[in-house]
């Protein structure tokens, strides 16, 4: 399983004990924040919503692609892909 | 305090003219302390896309926003802060402002564009409370 190392929105560091970059493997997006999660339970409540989908206020990217163009929480990840968390960030 | 190099004030304010009659939007980086606080000013300013197209609401572009991140991720900063102007209203946060607000330790920079000259102020929203921050420019 390839392994992956995400960088973190300053945040959630916090919940990550300070960590700026966090390590975590999977086959999936999916796969690898559970095992972030596992890691730091910290982060679930800002990554993952109470119905398991993607929380709204964060959009995730596979390389330059939004997760949500593509398969969501089911997007495949492989050696080398970059992933990145990235906070909502609007306001009016 | 939000200490801001004359450059990037200049930056920010030149992005908020050219994006009326919409709301400009971008991304303030600097350095963080262990645990995600700011620990000195802003260094970069990296100007993105209103994805909303609005002159009442903005939605920084996901895009924009990952190439800021990647590109202040190489100088060994990190996004502290975001800046919008307001085009008709003060430079006070909106409701909206507050309510999506994502980082107690972020700044909100707010670039008013109701009067003649640009007002630039600084805030801290905090559990939806909001504490206006002195902006100090630099010469750096």
């Amino acid at each position: 399983m390839p392994s992956f190392e995400v960088r973190l929105p300053t945040v959630v560091r916090q919940h990550a004990g300070n960590a700026v970059t966090v390590t975590g493997d999977g086959d999936t997006v999916g796969e690898l924040f559970a095992d972030l999660v596992r890691q730091y339970p910290g982060l679930r409540n800002y990554l993952i919503s109470d119905d398991g989908t993607l929380h709204r206020f964060v959009n995730v990217y596979v390389n330059d692609e939004d997760i949500r163009y593509l398969g969501q929480l089911d997007t495949a990840v492989v050696a080398g892909d970059d992933v990145s968390i990235l906070p909502a960030v609007a306001g009016g | 305090m939000l200490l801001l190099p004359r450059r990037a004030y200049l930056q920010m304010v030149a992005d908020c003219l050219g994006g009326v009659p919409d709301e400009a939007c971008g991304l303030l980086a600097g350095p963080v302390s262990a645990d995600g606080r700011p620990s000195g000013g802003v260094d970069a300013v990296y100007p993105c896309r209103n994805a909303d197209a609005s002159a009442r609401t903005y939605t920084i572009d996901s895009k924009d926003q990952l190439r800021a991140m990647r590109e202040a991720a190489k100088l060994d900063l990190d996004v502290v802060g975001v800046y919008h102007s307001h085009t008709h209203t003060d430079a006070y946060p909106s409701a909206t402002d507050v309510r999506q607000a994502v980082d107690p330790n972020w700044w909100y920079v707010i670039v008013g564009l109701r009067h003649g000259d640009p007002e630039v102020r600084a805030y801290h929203i905090v559990d939806q409370v909001i504490h206006e921050v002195p902006v100090v420019l630099t010469d750096a």
